[in-house]
């Protein structure tokens, strides 16, 4: 454990351009660098903070099983659609098989597709909440991932509860084609059933949110909150950069310039997001449970 | 036909009938020899058309969806119409000239109109930005939506955009924001809404006006998740593999028809649609009235439900325990 001290300092150059889009960047080991400003932290210490760096505040991708612990109270949690996994429905090989792909993000994430939904309680209220996983196919949203939302999204319907979506995304899953484009449709359309029925859905876009699943429920949210420097944006600053031909402005497509732009409600540091959904829930979901209470009497 | 541009896979076609063009005109046209030759090229021209064009692959396809003669919204709003009244503006930031909207008759019957718009020649091209909205196309689009379900009028929308605009701008007003929220309305609108692909559907940008009770694509035309060519250079680091990925993404009309994703083809002549513009136009009126009257009797209900499910199905998934498909039919 020993390091000469100049290390600490070596590396320690704040970059301008922030976070590197999705790339997990907390390795196992004892000591991980911050991808942001360079320092060398003790793991636990990153844990302990919510995966945040105590020096620059960056905020590093936790797994959906980490946020279901940070937001949930213990032993609540309730797994929805385990058993859903996906298909290659067009026999799509690109550079390498889709089916490849697949395989090699299941062993990776242990999970079976870029999301977790399921049922539990936060602080006093009963919520449904989904938990995306970048590190599946960059969060893609094929089938599966519009299944999984739009049966999240009926559920809370039909039993009156609140939403909350910790989005990751790198967009449409091109690899099941337009099955993937129609999610969009899908999942936008039960999001609008929910919403007409009077109950709140709150989205938190994490780094990055992007294409086709900011482009459909993302969005569509009552509130809309957004973690610090995540990149978040229709289209990819690459793609933007070609069409223009010219540099893209400081703080682009970040959190903290979409709030400027009026496109989110707030950026809230992952330490305080627990006690923001809890306190905004309070004025939302008041009225989901009224609902429930007459109509248990009645 | 006057033909200012040709794709390079109709180059035999182009120089064979340009060489007939060139007989044709000839003094001595009217020999019995030239004559002999003109009748013979004639028929090699008819048989190589047969060829060339009856078996186009997915990437020559999006190439007739993309031919800059192929008839644009604004041919089918004076093919098809009567009554035209245009509408402008977002009422919010500005009248966006990529998406085209108004009030019409289509078969005597009134419509809201909805459509991307590619622009005629260049300037118009460059002013309607190449049929690519931006947000406030999308807004303004969302304002007839809502004057349609006000006044109890159908929603005739037409898709022809190679994608929204991927701008600093349009993000900053919220691209996505305005496509979700087309998404959202479309699928609540209490009134019939036919969608008509003409050429290009470009991902997101084109969904956002494809919401509807009845999807009807040009044969030449294509749908897809993401262009032939964002996709090559993803998936392969490559633009040269377009074609490829063109062949995998399923995006033709026959494709989507049989994916259950589109409900209907209108066939195109020989080259397609702009060599008897007329003609195709005719042919998609007939199918808009034909849609509208199925769909006008039904109420509000109904159609928000039934286009709900439309939607609900689509997806290719398999659920533990089971080796079935989530749908209802494969695609293979």
């Amino acid at each position: 454990m020993t390091m000469p001290l100049s290390d600490w300092f070596k590396h320690r150059r704040p970059t301008q351009e922030g976070p590197k889009e999705g790339k997990r960047t907390v390795p196992g080991g004892i000591w991980s660098k911050c991808a942001n400003c360079g320092l060398i932290i003790y793991q636990r210490d990153i844990l302990d903070n919510f995966h945040v760096c105590p020096e620059c505040d960056h905020h590093f991708p936790p797994s959906p099983d980490e946020w279901i612990s940070t937001l949930l109270e213990t032993d609540t949690w309730v797994e929805q659609n385990a058993g859903l996994s996906p298909q290659d429905p067009l026999g799509f090989i690109g550079r390498k098989p889709y089916r490849e792909s697949l395989d090699a993000a299941m062993a990776a994430t242990g999970g079976r597709e870029g999301i977790i939904t399921g049922l539990g309680r936060l602080a006093d209220s009963p919520v449904a909440l989904g938990v995306m996983d970048f590190r599946f196919i960059a969060g893609s949203m094929g089938s599966v991932v519009g299944e999984k939302i739009t049966r999240l999204f009926e559920k809370s319907t039909n039993e009156r509860l609140p939403i909350i979506i910790i989005a990751a995304s790198g967009g449409a899953r091109m690899q099941e084609g337009m099955f993937s484009l129609m999610q969009m449709a899908k999942t936008a359309a039960a999001v609008g059933r929910h919403s007409r029925a009077g109950l709140p859905f709150i989205s938190v876009l994490t780094n990055p949110t992007t294409g086709g699943v900011l482009a459909s429920f993302g969005t569509l949210a009552d509130i809309i909150i957004a973690e610090p420097q995540a990149h978040i944006g229709f289209a990819g600053p690459r793609v933007i950069q070609q069409t223009l031909g010219e540099e893209l402005p400081s703080g682009f497509q970040r959190a903290e310039s979409l709030l400027d732009h009026g496109m989110v409600d707030m950026v809230v540091h992952r330490r305080d997001l627990k006690d923001k959904l809890s306190t905004l829930l309070g004025y939302l979901a008041g009225h989901t449970k009224a609902q429930v209470d007459v109509k248990v009497k009645g | 036909m006057s033909r200012r541009f040709y794709m390079d896979f109709e180059k035999p076609v182009v120089e064979l009938e340009q060489r007939l063009n060139a007989l044709k005109e000839d003094p001595l046209a009217g020999e019995p020899d030239i004559h002999q030759e003109i009748i013979w090229l004639e028929g090699q021209i008819a048989k190589l058309k047969v060829r060339t064009y009856s078996n186009l692959t997915a990437w020559q396809k999006v190439q007739v969806a993309r031919h800059p003669m192929r008839p644009r919204l604004s041919a089918y709003i004076k093919d098809i119409t009567t009554d035209w009244q245009e509408l402008r503006g977002d009422r919010a930031f500005r009248d966006d000239p990529a998406i085209t909207g108004g009030l019409a008759r289509i078969g005597g019957v009134a419509v809201v109109l909805v459509g991307q718009d590619k622009g005629a020649d260049t300037r118009d091209r460059i002013h309607r930005n190449f049929g690519s909205p931006h947000p406030e196309g999308y807004r303004k689009a969302i304002r007839f939506y809502q004057l349609a379900a006000k006044f109890r009028l159908p929603v005739v929308t037409f898709i022809d955009t190679p994608g929204a605009y991927a701008g600093i701008e349009a993000e900053e007003r919220g691209q996505a924001w305005a496509i979700a929220e087309s998404l959202r309305v479309l699928s609540e609108l209490p009134v019939p809404v036919v969608a008509v692909n003409i050429g290009e559907g470009g991902s997101g940008g084109a969904l956002a006006l494809g919401v509807a009770d009845h999807l009807i694509m040009l044969e030449n035309s294509y749908y897809s998740v993401i262009t032939p060519e964002g996709c090559a250079a993803i998936l392969w680091k490559s633009k040269e593999k377009a074609a490829d990925a063109a062949a995998v993404l399923g995006l033709t009309a026959a494709h989507l028809l049989n994916m259950e994703i589109i409900d209907e083809v209108i066939e195109e002549p020989l080259g397609g649609a702009h060599r008897d513009q007329q003609g195709v136009t005719e042919k998609v009126a007939t199918a808009i009235g034909g849609a509208l009257e199925r769909l006008i009797p039904k109420t509000g209900e109904e159609l928000t439900s039934q286009r709900y499910e439309r939607f609900r199905r689509l997806g290719a998934f398999v659920e533990a325990g089971e080796k079935e498909l989530g749908l209802e039919k494969n695609t293979s």
